[in-house]
């Protein structure tokens, strides 16, 4: 934006009662668990008032830095007398929101990175719908983030027991993690897991990248009808999927099989292969093999050494959608495999649907951490093929 | 310049054309090779067991296998005259039930025609007892008369061929038994007990791997060889056991000789079998393919005044079918309504902070199924987390927790969360297309906000929405997992009645009807997916 907007001094009528409304506001979840919801409305309201005309009318604004710590400890002080250490932290993140909060509205902080033409109610607007969109990023990354310490609660419980808000150590333990690797029911779902998922990665990945390479040739016939079927098994609901495959590998005697289940899931993962590396190919320079076949090269060596190093960031990304797949798939393996195949996702959904145990927690962050490793590395594939065919600086 | 009229060549002499026509053929031939081998992947560990589901949708086979004699008998009846059907109806299902209660196949056409007519079951399982009683009458009689009848070998000597005989008194344990063949001539002197003789020799030999000379005889046997011997005349008889033949001829043909009627016999086992609906069950299942799965799959059955609704009290499926619609269009309506602002943020923030919030996106969109919905099983019992929040922040009573989990409530927000981010990508993508400038020239030109957003932006985000709605709901309609652990009994989907199908009560069938209709419902929906987006634009991880 080439046009600077000047941070301006709010006159007191407006900063006192929005910073107040917003005391108000958080008054509210304090006074309700304090018991009177509008004796918190009111206290919160005429506290931040106060603390807003002390700093914009009574301090000069150079003791801004002294002044937030001075709230910040005040309130964790003031959480501490009613709600021991949860309070303190509770009470410090207030300290700490408001501080910045009051400083942020009172010196019109808030409007610099607007275009300076915004009237006030697009101002309002910009950062009501900033709120809306947090809201949503919140209930979308909360069920994950609430598992994670859950994982080591010290009790049987799906819930926070008063000493983990203490910070109680006794209150945390990694229990569910020795019964995770522990249990040989556990070890063994993991041990079949990590053993169909790679198998059925491979076939994908094999199949899958041969036939991506047929389907981005020039002339291809049936290339719709081909494509439509390599791409159904994504589409088909897993449960008809599951039904299919039940019945069809127990007439040929696959089901209960590993080998049944590896089939089963390499079917699954071929329309992630498909579908990654046909977008890469789009971006590949057909005149690179042209090239290396007039220097001498056979197909094999083109492939090998000039089509697969620069197609590989798709293949391996389609890879690792085809491996997260296999090893996230619970519907076909329960129909398809038998006790003997009971994979890690399997052993999970038994564990929620009949004895409830804790120890899906701790499997469960060990899923986020992998997960969360993995999406690392698509994302490092993704924009470095991109780098590679100079679609984007990255 | 004679040669500018003939066709252009090409280096080797034949025409253009021609060696263009074969370098594309030769292209053509290679794509297809590299794409055969997964083509034929697919088609087997895929296709084909969907066309197995397909098949089985209205495969019903099992009855006419069952029964071959009884549906035979049983065209000729007619089911509107409320009359039960004649006593050779009866006679083939004697026989019929009594072979198919030797090979224990009773119970489970009992099980199959169960689902068309509740008490068939027990009613099949009772008769593959009770039929024995039957022929013991008839088996005691010619006992009395002749011991050797109830002996294992004058039956052998009386009904198999000389060499089988011969070759079966040589056979010791661990050999392959020689393969049973009639006598010539027994078949047409007593065609019923030769074909009931022969169907009990094979089965001894076979599925049981004993010898009929050291097996006595079923009593269907024996029952056949009454019917056989009322009917025919054996003075002149002369083979083997010729005098123990013509004794029971003429014992037969005596006035004291007692006799069961078959459908007394039936009717001694279970009343049941007096009603003409149990007959008339067996004649509309006996082709080899039925639409019933189809019907039962909507609520519907076949009766004699042709296909009608089933009654009130029994129709669920049109219910589940109608649930799984209203909340998968719930949940797409809920992730539109969730999706389209954060959508809109990302394509609007500069590139790094919508990468960096992207992330927060895809985050949820790559963790395991099972996780999410585990942690959703957490958030939302009475005992959990947003219940223990409520409750500490007052909102709550401690006595009144919300109740969010095993109803609809918490499979929609629970699969609004999982489904979120198929909303969200494709949403994004064509926002992130669509030029800012032209909401700043609609603003430029006299336009409030809102008519800006409502007028230019919007209709441009219209594909992102229809694109990520078809997504979610194919996704959502054949859900199985979430309203499995999380939807109790009122949140559940059709698809896990499928699964109940398929696992607990077995009607097989069935299970494959309701899928083949999940299945067209998904096809048509990605049909339309594939106009409007079309399924190459399919795009993954943003």
């Amino acid at each position: 934006m080439a046009v600077e907007t000047q941070a301006i001094r709010q006159p007191l009528s407006f900063s006192v009662p929005a910073v107040a409304a917003a005391g108000g506001f958080a008054g509210i979840f304090v006074g309700t668990a304090q018991g009177s919801a509008l004796l918190g409305i009111f206290l919160g309201a005429i506290l931040l008032a106060g603390l807003t005309w002390l700093a914009m009318a009574v301090l000069p604004e150079r003791q801004e830095r002294m002044l937030r710590w001075a709230m910040i400890l005040g309130f964790a002080l003031v959480g501490a007398l009613v709600g021991g250490v949860p309070g303190f932290v509770l009470g410090g993140l207030f300290g700490w929101f408001f501080g910045w909060f009051v400083y942020w509205i009172g010196l019109g902080r808030y409007r610099t990175t607007l275009p300076p033409y915004l009237t006030a109610g697009q101002v309002l607007w910009h950062y009501g719908f900033r709120v809306l969109c947090g809201a949503i990023f919140v209930f979308l990354v909360t069920p994950i983030l609430v598992v994670l310490p859950l994982s080591f609660n010290a009790e049987n419980f799906f819930t926070f027991t008063p000493e983990m808000l203490r910070f109680d150590p006794a209150g945390y333990s990694l229990k569910h993690y020795r019964d995770f690797f522990g249990s040989s029911e556990w070890q063994q779902a993991l041990r079949n897991s990590l053993l169909i998922a790679p198998v059925a990665t491979l076939i994908s990945v094999c199949l899958g990248t041969l036939a991506a390479i047929g389907l981005s040739q020039p002339h291809v016939p049936f290339r719709q009808a081909i494509m439509a079927i390599l791409i159904s098994p994504m589409i088909v609901p897993l449960i008809i999927s599951a039904a299919g495959m039940y019945f069809f590998y127990s007439r040929i005697g696959l089901q209960g099989t590993y080998a049944g289940v590896v089939l089963a899931h390499a079917a699954l993962g071929i329309p992630f292969v498909i579908i990654t590396v046909t977008a890469t190919l789009v971006g590949f320079d057909r005149s690179l093999t042209r090239a290396a076949a007039n220097m001498g090269a056979g197909p094999v060596t083109t492939f090998f050494r000039v089509q697969m190093p620069l197609i590989l960031p798709g293949v391996i990304s389609g890879g690792l959608f085809a491996f997260i797949t296999s090893f996230d798939e619970v519907v076909v393996v329960i129909f398809v495999g038998s006790a003997n195949q009971q994979t890690l996702p399997w052993q999970m959904f038994t564990g929620l649907r009949e004895q409830i145990s804790p120890t899906i927690l701790a499997v469960a962050t060990i899923l986020v951490v992998v997960s969360i490793g993995l999406l690392t590395t698509v994302e490092l594939l993704r924009r470095r093929s991109e780098k590679l065919r100079g679609m984007s600086p990255g | 310049m004679s040669t500018a009229s003939g066709p252009v060549l090409a280096a080797d002499g034949t025409p253009l054309k021609r060696s263009l026509a074969r370098a594309l053929r030769v292209q053509k031939i290679r794509a297809l090779l590299l794409i055969a081998p997964l083509l034929l992947f697919v088609l087997v560990s895929f296709v084909a067991p969907i066309a197995d589901m397909l098949f089985r949708s209205v495969e019903n086979q099992i009855v006419a296998e069952t029964l071959p004699r009884t549906t035979k008998a049983l065209r000729s009846w007619d089911p509107e005259a409320q009359e039960l059907p004649d006593e050779a109806v009866f006679e083939a299902a004697y026989y019929d039930i009594f072979i198919a209660a030797e090979r224990k196949q009773h119970t489970r056409l009992g099980s199959r025609l169960n689902y068309e007519q509740t008490g068939m079951s027990s009613l099949f399982r009772k008769s593959g007892r009770g039929l024995d009683d039957i022929g013991e009458v008839y088996q005691d009689q010619f006992k009395d008369l002749d011991r050797n009848w109830d002996e294992p070998e004058p039956w052998v000597e009386l009904m198999g061929a000389p060499s089988w005989v011969a070759a079966l008194q040589d056979w010791e344990k661990g050999q392959p038994l020689p393969p049973f063949a009639l006598r010539d001539g027994v078949a047409d002197l007593l065609p019923l007990t030769a074909r009931e003789y022969a169907l009990f020799a094979r089965f001894t030999q076979q599925e049981d791997g004993k010898s009929p000379l050291k097996e006595e005889p079923w009593t269907a046997v024996h029952t056949a060889l009454y019917t056989d011997l009322a009917a025919a005349d054996l003075s002149g008889y002369d083979g083997p056991r010729a005098e123990m033949l013509r004794a029971a001829d003429a014992a037969v043909d005596a006035p004291g000789f007692e006799t069961v009627r078959f459908r007394d016999g039936f009717a001694e086992i279970d009343e049941d079998w007096l009603s003409p609906d149990v007959w008339r069950t067996i004649q509309i299942y006996s082709p080899a393919y039925t639409s019933g799965y189809f019907l039962n799959a909507v609520d519907m059955q076949k009766t004699p005044e042709g296909v009608g609704l089933r009654d009130e009290r029994e129709r669920i499926y049109g219910l589940l079918f109608k649930r799984t619609m209203f909340m998968s269009l719930m949940i797409t309506f809920s992730c539109i309504l969730l999706a389209y602002p954060v959508a809109y943020l990302l394509a609007n923030l500069p590139m790094r902070s919508a990468n960096l919030l992207m992330i927060l996106v895809l985050l949820p969109f790559w963790t395991s199924l099972l996780v999410r919905t585990s942690a959703w099983k957490v958030m939302l019992q009475q005992q959990g987390v947003i219940n223990d929040t409520l409750v500490w922040l007052g909102l709550v009573d401690d006595a009144a927790r919300l109740v969010m989990i095993n109803n609809q409530l918490g499979t929609i927000i629970a699969m609004t969360h999982i489904l979120l981010p198929f909303m969200i990508l494709p949403m994004y993508s064509v926002m992130s297309t669509i030029p800012p400038s032209y909401v700043r020239a609609a603003k430029s030109l006299g336009a409030s906000n809102w008519t800006a957003f409502w007028r230019v932006y919007f209709p441009q985000s219209v594909p992102g929405i229809g694109a990520g709605s078809i997504l979610v709901f194919i996704l959502a309609i054949g859900y199985y997992i979430t309203p499995e652990i999380v939807g109790g009994t009122t949140g559940t989907f059709i698809s896990n009645r499928i699964a109940y199908h398929i696992s607990s009560s077995l009607n097989w069938g069935l299970a494959a009807a309701l899928g083949t209709i999940l299945l067209g419902v998904v096809l048509v929906l990605y049909w339309a997916y594939d106009r409007i987006v079309g399924i190459d634009n399919v795009k993954l991880g943003g």
